[in-house]
């Protein structure tokens, strides 16, 4: 028996963060979140509103909690650890980038622990039951282009982890926010006043960062996997032209498996996967500098959904 | 042992218990095990019970993406095995492979699941400047550049700074004998390097009785027991291969450990597989190695502090005293290697430099 997050409102949120925890539902994964934190209620609040969460314990992939650690010396410089499984696998930092600090572990567990998919660092939307791939470095406006097509109308399954199963090469979705740093968060903002944003967080080892809410059409078909149909390896250029040229498939595998957590670790399984997906996938180089041509551009792709 | 918190053991010690978990249970399981490092080691126990269809899929996915990561690592270390044979070869040195390493490189049933952080390598103290040299020129560098370190190894250590490949990343070990010149215990490096086994082309490991010995020698001189539930089934599952597959090692065992002047080690292993785990070790055995047992009131002492420490280091998991336990241990262990006039100012000058170190901490090491 499931009920949404939006159900709460903030004040019983915050208590349950402080006291059991919440036990909050993404994709394929359970988070048991615990944080004592105002802005880490409010960011979950706000962001998470449609998602389930378990008013009853069930199986948890990852227990996490993001505190301050219990030491007097601390109490003069508040900082935050974040714990796994009772492990601070990071450095603490300011209170006052709480709840970006909430997503990246929250990502970091992802990447680090599930070898049940073959895993790659990209975006991925799904138009026509065809799910489009984006794989790219940090820095390449990935996330920009992201949130632009979920914005039009694109369904999110990621921002950041496409979970490819070992079965099929289908794509299993885990939406969350979407991350947006710098720049990127002004030009969304102009791009369409519908989008949502969580705390901004200043100073970060990203600059500034914050995170857009995913539409409540894609959070509601979290549990549904999309068929591969595009793999774009984008990319911003400072006024560029909006180019989308088609990619051969052999370097498209290389360039995917230089963006995966665990292609290699996976060995044959991973080779395997990964040769489904681009054999399924039409794959295409992308290079933009205006949102409105690159989603016309994009539309235009989902059209040759098969 | 059977108190209720300590799930982790239970099912290691009667795997078919783990078709009759509760979701409450497998959420104490799976973190026990993973702080263990013994997630590997548990896929491979439900494999082995065939029990992978009927276990719930979320667990699983756990269990299973640390098997993989450990088949992973066996692979990588096949590798690194044949680059350093290739070094060590063109020097005219045998690649003798310990721990983790070895177990993997001779196939032993232990090593199914297993994970493992580094390689260890043994080679004789004469010619270590040689393979340093070599091991260099291919890309292994020291990955202690800290002067006082460096300096902490070479003078008293029983290996050099750990090692680490430049482009590979990986980890290495290179041992020069079995315990740091100034340990109690004085075991002689020449008679193990005499007795080893070819397992692939001068490729070697310690010969049966010899393993068991060094890997209870390491766990009960180790200042730090994070693995040390993984150690103590790591030697209870040598123990028992050894058992069925090596003619007269029980014979061989005690004796040899006395000829090492490392009896005493032996006793603890003995006696903790039995307690723990409920190895069946021959009584012969057990009354040979009574040679090894301290008094009656340090015998009660060990059995306080071990059966603290030698469980996965997880709240679910502690005891009264365990955290107390783990300092003890921890002094110990130094105490075991140090004569006290060297031991002090080198304690006192870890607890400085660690608490420099965390005041000028990078705070976002290692975030995404």
């Amino acid at each position: 028996m499931t009920s949404r997050i939006s159900d709460f409102d903030i004040d019983h949120l915050h208590a349950l963060l402080k006291s059991s925890g919440l036990f909050l539902k993404t994709g394929p994964f359970t988070y048991r979140i615990r944080s004592s934190v105002r802005s880490v209620a409010e960011g979950l609040f706000l962001l998470y509103g449609q998602n389930r969460f378990f008013p009853e314990m069930e199986f948890v992939d990852f227990d996490i909690r993001l505190d301050s650690p219990n030491s007097l010396r601390r109490r003069f410089r508040p900082k935050l650890d974040f714990y796994f499984d009772h492990q601070t696998p990071f450095k603490p930092l300011p209170i006052s980038q709480a709840f970006a600090f909430l997503e990246w572990g929250m990502n970091w567990c992802v990447s680090v622990h599930m070898n049940q998919y073959l895993k790659l660092h990209a975006a991925v939307l799904e138009k026509n039951g065809r799910a489009l791939v984006m794989p790219a470095a940090p820095g390449s406006g990935k996330s920009t282009l992201c949130a632009a097509l979920m914005l039009r109308g694109w369904r999110l399954l990621s921002d950041e982890h496409a979970l490819v199963s070992l079965h099929d090469s289908h794509l299993i979705p885990v939406c969350r926010p979407i991350s947006l740093k710098n720049k990127s968060i002004k030009v969304i903002e102009q791009f369409d006043n519908k989008a949502l944003f969580g705390p901004l967080c200043k100073d970060t080892h990203k600059g500034t960062v914050t995170h857009m809410r995913p539409d409540a059409r894609s959070v509601e078909l979290d549990d549904t996997p999309v068929k591969p149909g595009w793999m774009v390896f984008p990319k911003y250029i400072v006024e560029g032209e909006t180019r989308l040229t088609e990619r051969i498939k052999e370097t498209a595998f290389l360039k995917a498996g230089e963006q995966s957590f665990n292609y290699s670790l996976l060995g044959a399984k991973g080779f395997e996967t990964m040769s489904k997906l681009i054999e399924a996938c039409d794959c295409y180089n992308f290079s933009y500098s205006n949102l409105d041509e690159a989603v016309e551009t994009f539309e235009k792709l989902s059209a040759t959904a098969v | 042992m059977s108190d209720q918190s300590y799930l982790l053991l239970e099912v290691i010690r009667a795997p078919e218990r783990l078709a009759r978990l509760s979701m409450a249970d497998w959420n104490r399981l799976i973190p026990q095990a993973r702080h263990a490092l013994l997630l590997g080691k548990l896929h491979a126990l439900i494999l082995e019970q065939d029990l992978l269809k009927v276990l719930p899929e979320k667990p699983l996915n756990h269990t299973l993406s640390a098997y993989l990561a450990s088949e992973k690592q066996h692979a990588t270390t096949a590798w690194e095995a044949l680059k350093l044979e290739r070094a060590l070869g063109s020097l005219e040195i045998p690649l003798v492979l310990l721990k983790g390493g070895a177990y993997i490189q001779a196939k032993l049933p232990v090593s199914t699941g297993r994970l493992l952080s580094d390689i260890d390598i043994l080679v004789t103290r004469d010619r270590l400047d040689e393979v340093e040299e070599n091991l260099h020129s291919r890309g292994w560098r020291s990955s202690k550049q800290d002067s006082y370190d460096d300096r902490y190894y070479r003078e008293w250590m029983h290996e050099i700074p750990p090692l680490k490949h430049i482009t590979r990343g990986s980890f290495l070990d290179v041992h020069h004998t079995i315990l740091p010149p100034t340990a109690k215990y004085k075991p002689d490096a020449e008679k193990i390097l005499a007795d080893i086994r070819e397992v692939s082309p001068n490729v070697y490991t310690l010969s049966p009785v010899d393993m068991v010995i060094h890997s209870a020698t390491h766990l009960f001189h180790e200042g730090d027991f994070d693995h040390g539930l993984r150690d103590i089934i790591d030697l209870h599952g040598l123990l028992i291969h050894f058992s069925d597959n090596e003619p007269g090692f029980w014979e061989a065992l005690v004796p040899r450990a006395i000829e090492l002047d490392l009896i005493n080690p032996l006793y603890y292993a003995l006696h903790y597989c039995q307690l723990i785990l409920g190895s069946e070790i021959p009584d012969f055995v057990l009354k040979q190695a009574e040679k090894g047992k301290p008094n009656a009131l340090m015998s009660g002492v060990m059995d306080w502090l071990f059966m603290r420490a030698l469980r996965p280091d997880h709240p679910s998991c502690d005891l009264p005293f365990t955290s107390l336990a783990r300092s003890l241990l921890y002094i110990r262990s130094h105490y075991l290697r140090m004569p006290l006039h060297l031991l002090i100012p080198h304690l006192t000058r870890k607890a400085w430099k660690r608490r420099v170190a965390e005041n000028k901490q990078e705070a976002t090491a290692g975030l995404p």
